[in-house]
C-alpha cells in the first residue's frame, strides 16, 4: 500500500528527515516510537502533503507518485493524518466541516454528496463509536475543546471518512485512561484487510490497547531499528538513550 | 517558505465582471451646484415650500464646510461642481427581452448567490411586463402593510402624501448641518425610502427596498427616514448581494431611524457596489451618514451591515440613546479586497439612564485591501447605569493589507461600564493544512474560515440574509480562481 523510499524533509535549510524507507501493506498496523526531535511528526506531516517542507525520495501509494499529489487529492485518496494539534477553526460548525469534508472527498471519489440528515444519521452512529459528546457537534471546530476532546474528534473524523491509510501523530498523548480507551477502541473498530495505520508515539502505553504488528525506532530522522511488539516494550524498559547519540562527522546527506 | 501565500493572494484578487452600462438619461440638469439647481430639484418634485427651504438652509451651511480628513481613507479630490445632481427618472433604455438575452457570467453569479429568478429579471433590468410576477408580489405586500396601517413608500411620495410626519421627523436624528455629506445630502437628496410603523403595530413583514415599487434609481443622494411609534417593531433589509451597478461614483446617502417608548427597529444593510478594478480603479465613493435616535424608553436599535462592495466605504451608523433603558446595537461585516478601502464602525451616544449598547465589528482585509474600525462610545453626565461592550475582530489573508482600530472612548459617567476587546489575526497555514488534509480545496477553506469569522454577525441577519451574505462573501473571496 505505501512504500517509502530513502525520503529526506528539510525545513527552511534544516534537514529533519534523513532517509526515510518502510513499506506499509494493506491490514497491518506499525508504530513508530522515538524521542523529541527524531522527525516522527514531521513524517506524518510529509506523507500528508504540508506544503511547508522541502521533500525529496520516492514515496508510491497504492502505485501512484505520492509526492506528486497536493494535500487534499491525498486526502480524496484515502490518506488520513490525525494531527498531534489539531487546529481550531472559530465559526465554523463541527459537523459543517466535516460534511463539507465528507462531501469534497466523495465527490472527488464520483460518489453521491450526502445531504444534511443523512449526513446527521452517519455522524450519530459513528460518534458512538469514539464516546463522543454529542454536545461537541453543536460547537465550532475544536474551539474550546480540551485536549483530549480535540484527540476525540479527530477519530471520530476519521470514523467517518474512512481512510485506507490512517496515520495517528500522537493520539495518545493528553488523553487520560478512559479517553484513551475509548478512543483505541475507535481506532480498533477501523482495522480491516484493506486499510492500514501508522500510529506515532512515545509511549508504549497505546500499544497496549492498538496492538502494532511492526514497531520502528526514530532518532535523528532515521529509522535505527524495526521490530515487533516486544520492541516496544523493550523501549518502555530502557528509554531512547542509546538511540540518540550524535550523528558522526560527516554523516547524513 | 510555501506557496500558500501567492495563492491567498490571487485567491484575494476578486473579479468584478459586469462594467458599468453607460446610459445616461438626457432629461438631466447640467453639472454643478448652485442655490438655482437646488430651486429646479424642488420644483421638479413639487415640493413644499417648507421642504425647499431647508434645503437652501442646508446648501448655505455646506457651502460653509469642508470635506473631512480624518478618515484614514485616500482618494483624489472630488469636484463637486462635475456632478449631475438631478435627472428625471425615466423609462430605461429597453432592457432585454427575457433572461436568456442576459450575460451568462452574470447569470452565474446569480445563480451562486441563489438568487430568485423573479429577481434576477429586476436587477438586470428585464421588460416590467416581463415580470408580473414580482410586481403582483409588492403589489400584494402593500395591500397587506395598508390594513395594519404601516406607511411603506417612497420619500418623494411621502412628502406628497404625509408631509405632516416628515416634516416633524426629517433632520431630527441627522440635522441639515451634521456634516460634510450629510449637509449636502440634506440640500440635493434625490430620492429614498420612508416607512412609518404606528403605534403598538408589529410590521408583519420584512421590510425590503426590493418590494418598495419604484425603487429602482433612487440616485446617488438616497435619503431614508423610519419612525417606529410606541410599541411598535419594524425590520428593514436595505440592498441585495446582487452586484449593483451606478454611473455615479460618488454616493453620499443619509438614514434616519426614530425608535419611540418600547419600540423596536432593525435595520440591515447588505452593500456590493461595484470595489473597482483590480488595479483600484473606478468604484464607488460610498460616504453615509446613517444614525438611529432611541427617543423613547426601552426602545432599541440594532443596526447589522454587510459591506463587501466600494471603493471607499465611510460609515458610522449610530444610536443616540436617549430613552432610558434603550438599547444599541452594531454588527459588522467589511470586506476589503485588491485596492478597497473602509473607514467604518459606529458611534453610541449614552444620554438615557441604564442605556445600553454592544458593538461587533468584524473587518477582513486581502490583497491591498485596508480596513478600518472607527468607533465612538460616548457616556454623558446623566446616563447612570450606562454600559457598553465592544469587540472589534480582524482577519488578514495575506501579508500586503492591513487593519486597524480606532476606539473612541468618553465618559463623563462615573456609573458606566465600557469594555472593549479586539484581536487581530491571519488565516494560517496550519488552518488551511488541516482543512486539506480533510479533502477541502484551498479555494473552498478560504471563504469557509472567513464565514466561521462572521459567523455572529451573520445570525443577527434575518435567516434568507443570512445565506445569502455567506454566499456573496464566498463568491467575493472565489475571485478568478479556478
Amino acid at each position: 500500500m505505501l512504500e517509502i523510499e530513502d525520503l529526506h524533509a528539510s525545513v527552511e535549510g534544516h534537514e529533519i528527515l534523513r532517509g526515510i524507507s518502510l513499506r506499509i501493506e494493506a491490514g497491518e498496523v506499525h508504530a513508530i516510537m522515538g524521542p523529541n526531535g527524531s522527525g516522527k511528526s514531521t513524517l506524518a506531516q510529509v506523507l500528508a502533503g504540508n506544503p511547508g517542507y522541502q521533500v525529496s525520495g520516492v514515496v508510491r501509494y497504492q502505485g501512484e507518485d505520492l509526492l506528486a499529489m497536493p494535500a487534499e487529492a491525498r486526502a480524496v485518496a484515502g490518506i488520513f493524518l490525525a494531527f498531534q494539534y489539531p487546529v481550531e477553526i472559530p465559526g465554523v460548525g463541527n459537523l459543517y466541516f466535516l460534511r463539507t469534508a465528507l462531501n469534497a472527498v466523495r465527490k472527488q471519489r464520483g460518489l453521491e454528496e450526502l445531504d444534511a440528515m443523512d449526513f446527521l444519521a452517519l455522524a450519530k452512529e459513528r460518534m458512538q463509536l469514539v464516546e463522543m459528546d454529542p454536545e461537541l457537534m453543536n460547537r465550532a471546530l475544536n474551539e474550546g475543546f480540551s485536549g483530549g476532546e480535540k484527540k476525540r474528534n479527530e477519530i471520530f473524523q476519521m470514523a467517518i471518512l474512512q481512510p485506507s491509510l490512517a496515520i495517528l501523530d500522537e493520539t495518545d498523548s493528553g488523553l487520560d485512561i478512559d479517553a484513551l480507551r475509548s478512543v483505541a477502541a475507535g481506532v480498533n473498530a477501523l482495522r480491516g484487510a484493506d486499510r492500514a495505520l501508522l500510529l506515532i508515539t512515545h509511549y508504549q502505553r497505546l500499544l497496549d490497547y492498538i496492538v502494532p504488528d511492526y514497531v520502528h525506532v526514530m532518532a535523528n530522522g532515521r529509522i535505527v531499528q524495526s521490530g515487533d511488539k516486544a520492541l516496544a516494550v523493550e523501549l518502555e524498559r530502557h528509554g531512547y538513550a542509546h538511540f540518540e547519540a550524535p550523528p558522526a562527522p560527516g554523516e547524513g546527506s | 517558505m510555501n506557496t500558500d501565500n501567492a495563492k491567498i493572494r490571487e485567491l484575494s484578487r476578486r473579479a468584478y465582471k459586469y462594467g458599468f452600462v453607460s446610459d445616461l438619461p438626457s432629461d438631466a440638469l447640467p453639472r454643478g451646484l448652485d442655490e438655482q439647481v437646488i430651486r429646479l430639484i424642488s420644483a421638479k418634485k413639487s415640493e413644499p415650500q417648507w421642504l425647499l427651504d431647508w434645503r437652501l438652509k442646508a446648501f448655505r451651511h455646506w457651502l460653509t464646510m469642508r470635506e473631512p480628513t480624518w478618515q484614514n481613507v485616500h482618494y483624489a479630490p472630488i469636484d463637486y461642481q462635475d456632478i449631475v445632481y438631478y435627472s428625471a427618472p425615466k423609462p430605461k433604455t429597453p432592457g432585454p427581452k427575457s433572461l436568456d438575452e442576459v450575460d451568462p457570467e452574470l447569470r452565474t453569479m446569480f445563480a451562486k448567490l441563489g438568487i430568485s429568478l423573479a429577481e434576477q429579471e429586476r436587477l438586470t433590468g428585464v421588460a416590467v411586463d416581463a415580470v408580473v410576477d414580482s410586481v403582483s408580489v409588492a403589489t400584494t405586500f402593500k395591500r397587506k402593510l395598508a390594513e395594519v396601517g404601516v406607511i411603506f413608500c417612497s420619500f418623494a411620495e411621502a412628502v406628497q402624501q404625509h408631509p405632516e410626519l416628515v416634516r416633524r421627523y426629517l433632520g431630527s436624528v441627522v440635522p441639515y448641518s451634521d456634516n460634510f455629506f450629510a449637509t449636502l445630502n440634506s440640500a440635493v437628496f434625490s430620492d429614498g425610502s420612508f416607512c412609518y410603523v404606528p403605534k403598538g403595530v408589529r410590521c408583519p413583514m420584512e421590510l425590503s427596498t426590493y418590494f418598495r415599487i419604484n425603487a429602482a434609481d433612487t440616485g446617488q443622494f438616497e435619503r431614508t427616514l423610519i419612525v417606529a411609534e410606541e410599541g411598535a417593531y419594524v425590520s428593514y433589509l436595505e440592498g441585495c448581494t446582487a452586484p449593483m451597478r451606478d454611473n455615479n461614483q460618488l454616493h453620499a446617502a443619509v438614514v434616519e431611524l426614530i425608535a419611540l417608548d418600547d419600540a423596536q427597529i432593525k435595520y440591515a444593510t447588505v452593500q456590493n457596489w461595484y470595489p473597482g478594478d483590480a488595479e483600484g480603479r473606478g468604484g464607488i465613493y460610498n460616504f453615509v451618514t446613517k444614525r438611529g435616535k432611541c427617543a423613547g424608553a426601552r426602545s432599541k436599535i440594532s443596526w447589522t451591515q454587510v459591506e463587501t462592495g466600494s471603493a471607499i466605504t465611510w460609515k458610522y451608523p449610530g444610536v443616540i440613546l436617549q430613552g432610558d433603558d434603550s438599547v444599541g446595537e452594531f454588527y459588522s461585516v467589511a470586506l476589503t479586497a485588491n485596492y478597497q478601502q473602509a473607514d467604518t464602525g459606529t458611534k453610541m451616544i449614552h444620554i438615557g439612564r441604564n442605556t445600553r449598547s454592544t458593538i461587533l465589528s468584524k473587518g477582513i482585509s486581502a490583497g491591498h485591501g485596508q480596513n478600518t474600525y472607527r468607533g465612538l462610545v460616548k457616556v454623558q453626565k446623566a446616563a447612570s447605569g450606562a454600559r457598553n461592550h465592544s469587540q472589534c475582530d480582524s482577519l488578514l489573508l495575506g501579508s500586503q493589507c492591513g487593519a486597524h482600530t480606532f476606539p473612541y472612548v468618553e465618559v463623563k459617567n462615573p456609573s458606566a461600564r465600557v469594555e472593549h476587546e479586539a484581536s487581530t489575526s491571519k488565516i494560517g497555514d496550519e488552518q488551511l493544512f488541516y482543512c486539506r488534509q480533510r479533502g477541502i480545496r484551498e479555494e473552498d477553506a478560504v471563504p469557509m474560515i472567513v464565514n466561521g469569522f462572521c459567523r455572529e454577525v451573520f445570525k443577527e441577519l434575518p435567516m434568507e440574509f443570512a445565506v445569502e451574505a455567506q454566499k456573496l462573501l464566498g463568491v467575493s473571496l472565489e475571485g478568478c480562481v479556478g
